[in-house]
């Protein structure tokens, strides 16, 4: 049967298995319908604002698929919530590595985050210095492309060089690439407790000296934050230690020593330190006021805190670091062109990006939403929807004009 | 062996020899510039040296510059071209074609930047794997993905065949441990991909290129993350009665939350051969040994051990030995990372690749044995245990023809079989010519089509390394398509 039909004329496609899910799209194809291809909808307001006549939504096509603790392997379909992933993966003690971050508290939606919005958006979260992205522990995709065909990449094991690797080609592709049918994920063992130091009182620079001394020691930082003054009263650095609890406290005693020339120290429990990760991963420091456009610059960490003084100087901005200083997020009024001018210029020549992640469509529908690409690499770019998408039917224009 | 097709050169470029040279001559000093047929014999194949075919002719440039100016005069005369770095593939992927020039990256082996804060490092594509750990070790980095063929290979070539090697199972492979790449495309247009930042903008295009084999573009530059090195490690000798227990050691280790750096497996045959080569102290009296190295200070080390011990003996190890020192742990290191070279001292061999799910390892490694035993062959096998990625020796006698044959069709038994059970192909050699007319065995036509197409982007006229990874017939190009 016809998964669109259910539920009235212009209701959002809902296939519940991919035979429909190929069926939609083939469909959708035949009649050059541009569809805005989504999960459960909760990143909906990133990117430039779509030209679609009609949603394809992957969350009813759900359930795990396949689960091997001993494998460190698990697959499920696309529009399985996270949550139940990360549920099933912690009754045997394990996780998915790189800690996906939760759009919801920045952008306010209260919808399911699925899978296959997970890999669409290449999330991850403050254990990417150590574990890597989405992309790093994604190793299959089964998907539908542009044309309505089923599409297999990668696999279920984790070292796979067969043919090209379409499974990063995809991710991060934010739904104009393909319609992901199905996702499969190594996974790791949760360690066994974590701890958390604090450094109090450092400004920028200092802090981002200290998260990099850190994460260039042999004692395993799995995360490094910084909430400098404009977030916290007393700037806060953060390390973040796990595994064997007996290991955490050796390492915990060893990084103190080291980092003593950065001040005294405070560590956090496990329990205290799991609630403070949470809200730098979900970035919730910035989430509220509402109105304000919130930023994503990714940039090597020894070059941050100088592009962020520039901006502090330019515009009434609030911040914060993750990832050891290579990650920065920003709060800007979201007026004129929500800072768009004032954070490029602050970043340019250092090989940064930035990414405008919330601010009202009026301002995503003119500014970059994402970084404009070099000339070279915005022909490959175009080049590579149109082999997946070549009626560009998925998401149009939703990262770039065009493509 | 002779069962893998090249396609017949093409004559017309043959018969313009001179005159492409004469071109490239143009562009490069001469001592860049190799043509007489005594110096081209050193590029006529690589590790897979069963199959061998004589370039039309060697570039070795020494910039990005010179790179693209090959690229471009290529470009312009319709010539093929097949990057190389230190020809150590084990699937063919380096090897040339009569009618193809092969641009060499050697030369271009320098350190350009260090950037201990951030801990990324800017090398050219032609420097050595080890020499990129050399160069920072003293510092206390190293740079992760460990090939057995470290001291020659390439990082040029580690990243078109997503190399992985022995601590992978900690560290990841290439595309894990890489950021960026300068790259030049098949028409001399330079590119720059990604960069020193952790996320890269767009599409991961980066991702795209590595593991693509020299068909997407020469890369001339990379950005690799660089890491601290551990306070110290130490690797442990378990040896087990079976191949099973050692396989449901694996497998308990990992269910109790411990990730080593490394579990290697070595069945007997391997275990004999390696022991007789390297002197490492591996115990000759077991079916099967797992090495198993773990990372930090000493007591963390000696916790780590006791928890590995522990479940060991619950699944009847019968020997563990502790590395008592640097020079046993480098002689047991010696021994699993020479496997292929001591191999090769006793017999010819090839050198399979597959990865299977770990659960499906003692039914594979007993239809490996009847399949090899079957073609009347001998196999040794070594593995990465904790990934499941399987490097089967299949020996034989080089010179005899019907021998070669046989061992070519064991290897490819053993792959389909890897595929059956829900593995693939090649874990981290590549494909190159030697898995390629295997491809529809792990994809469906739609599959490849997919990824040829996204291939025609980088070339559309399939000029970079053409003769790899893809069956020979049924390809796609944009030609095709209308059609
Ligand atoms: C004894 C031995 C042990 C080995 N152990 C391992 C192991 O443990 N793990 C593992 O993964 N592999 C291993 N290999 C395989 C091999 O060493 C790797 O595939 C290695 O990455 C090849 O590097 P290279 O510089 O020799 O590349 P080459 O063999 O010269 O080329 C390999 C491929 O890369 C392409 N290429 C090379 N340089 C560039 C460039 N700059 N730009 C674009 N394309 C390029 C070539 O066209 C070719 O397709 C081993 C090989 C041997 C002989």
């Amino acid at each position: 049967m016809d998964a669109g039909e259910r539920g009235g004329v212009s209701a959002a496609l809902l296939p519940r298995d991919e035979a429909e899910l190929v069926a939609a799209v083939a469909a959708a194809a035949a009649a050059g319908t541009p569809l805005a291809l989504e999960g459960g909808g909760t990143k909906a307001g990133i990117g430039r604002p779509a030209q679609a006549e009609r949603s394809l939504s992957t969350r009813e096509l759900t359930g795990i698929t396949l689960y091997e603790p001993s494998e460190m392997v698990i697959g499920a379909r696309s529009g399985t919530p996270v949550a139940l992933v990360e549920a099933t993966l912690a009754e045997r003690g394990q996780m998915l590595p790189f800690e996906p971050m939760d759009y919801r508290p920045l952008l306010g939606s209260e919808a399911e985050p699925t899978m296959g919005g997970v890999v669409g958006a290449n999330l991850s979260g403050p254990r990417r210095v150590v574990a890597g992205a989405c992309r790093d522990s994604l190793i299959g995709v089964r998907m539908v492309n542009g044309r309505g065909e089923a599409v297999t990449s990668g696999g279920r094991v984790m070292k796979n060089v067969t043919g090209l690797d379409l499974v990063k080609g995809v991710c991060g592709s934010w739904g104009t690439l393909a319609a992901f049918s199905e996702v499969t994920f190594k996974v790791l063992p949760t360690p066994e407790t974590s701890a958390t130091l604090v450094l109090h009182g450092l400004d920028d620079a200092r802090a981002i000296k200290a998260l990099s001394a850190g994460l260039g020691s042999p004692f395993e930082v799995s995360a490094a934050a910084h909430l400098p003054g404009t977030v916290e009263r007393v700037p806060k650095t953060l390390l973040r230690l796990e595994g064997f609890a007996d290991s955490v406290a050796y390492r915990a005693g060893r990084l103190r020593a080291l980092l003593a020339p950065y001040g005294s120290s405070a560590l956090l429990e496990a329990a205290q330190s799991a609630v403070l990760w949470r809200s730098i991963r979900d970035v919730t420091f910035l989430a509220e006021p509402r109105g304000e456009a919130i930023w994503r610059v990714s940039v090597a960490p020894s070059r941050a805190a100088a592009g962020v003084a520039a901006i502090l100087d330019a515009a009434p901005a609030r911040h914060l670091y993750d990832w050891g200083g290579g990650l920065v997020w920003l709060a800007l009024p979201a007026a004129g062109d929500a800072g768009a001018a004032v954070v490029r210029a602050a970043f340019a020549g250092t090989g940064a990006h930035a990414t405008l992640v919330r601010a009202p469509a009026e301002i995503r529908a003119v500014v970059d939403v994402f970084e404009p690409p070099a000339a070279p690499v915005r022909r490959l770019t175009a080049g590579i929807k149109a082999s997946f998408d070549p009626r560009g039917i998925f998401n149009p224009g939703r990262m770039y004009a065009g493509i | 062996m002779s069962a893998i097709q090249f396609p017949a050169p093409d004559a017309s470029i043959l018969s313009r020899r001179a005159e492409i040279v004469a071109a490239l001559a143009r562009l490069v000093a001469p001592e860049s510039l190799v043509t007489s047929e005594d110096e081209l014999r050193a590029f006529e194949t690589d590790a897979l040296t069963a199959y061998r075919r004589m370039p039309l002719a060697v570039v070795l440039p020494s910039t990005t510059e010179e790179v693209a100016a090959v690229l471009r005069a290529c470009h312009a005369m319709g010539v093929n071209v097949v990057p190389r770095g230190a020809g150590t593939s084990l699937c063919g992927g380096a090897i040339p074609q009569e009618d193809a020039v092969v641009l060499g990256l050697g030369k271009m082996n320098r350190v350009l930047d260090v950037g201990f804060a951030d801990r990324t490092m800017r090398v050219q594509a032609g420097i050595t794997n080890l020499s990129i750990s050399a160069a920072v070790g003293a510092e206390g980095f190293f740079y992760a993905p460990d090939p057995s063929s470290q001291l020659a290979c390439t990082i040029g070539g580690n990243i078109a065949m997503n190399s992985g090697g022995a601590h992978c199972l900690k560290y990841g492979v290439t595309t894990n441990n890489i950021l960026g790449v300068r790259m030049v495309l098949v028409d001399g247009t330079i590119v720059d991909i990604g960069g020193d930042a952790m996320d890269a903008p767009g599409y991961d295009l980066l991702g795209l290129v590595v593991g693509s084999e020299g068909q997407l573009g020469v890369v001339t530059e990379a950005t690799v993350r660089i890491l601290p090195l551990a306070e110290g490690a130490r690797p442990v000798l378990f040896g087990f009665d079976t191949s099973e227990q050692a396989g449901a050691a694996v497998a308990a280790i990992i269910g109790a939350g411990i990730v080593p750096v490394a579990m290697e497996f070595m069945d007997k045959p391997a275990i004999e051969i390696c022991e007789a080569f390297a002197k490492a102290g591996y115990p000759l009296d077991v079916e099967a040994l797992l090495i198993i190295e773990v990372e930090g200070s000493d007591a963390e080390m000696d916790a780590a051990l006791a928890r590995i011990v522990a479940i060991a003996r619950e699944h009847g190890v019968r020997t563990v030995r502790e590395s008592k020192s640097a020079m046993e742990t480098a002689a047991i290191w010696k021994g699993r990372k020479s496997a292929f070279g001591a191999t090769g001292r006793v017999a010819d061999y090839i050198c399979m690749d597959g990865t299977i799910p770990t659960g499906q390892l003692p039914l594979v490694l007993r239809r490996m044995d009847e399949i090899v035993k079957s073609y009347g062959l001998r196999v040794a096998n070594v593995f990465h245990a904790g990934d499941g990625n399987l490097h089967p020796l299949i020996m034989y006698d080089v010179n005899d023809p019907e021998e070669a044959r046989k061992a070519e069709d064991a290897g490819n038994d053993i792959l389909k079989l890897c595929v059956e059970v829900g593995g693939c192909l090649t874990g981290e050699h590549g494909v190159g010519i030697e898995k390629r007319d295997l491809m529809r065995h792990q994809f469906t036509q739609a599959d490849l089509d997919q990824q040829m197409r996204v291939r025609a982007v980088f070339d559309h006229g399939w000029r970079l390394n053409p003769a790899k990874v893809f069956p020979l017939d049924g390809r796609w190009t944009p030609a095709s398509e209308a059609a």
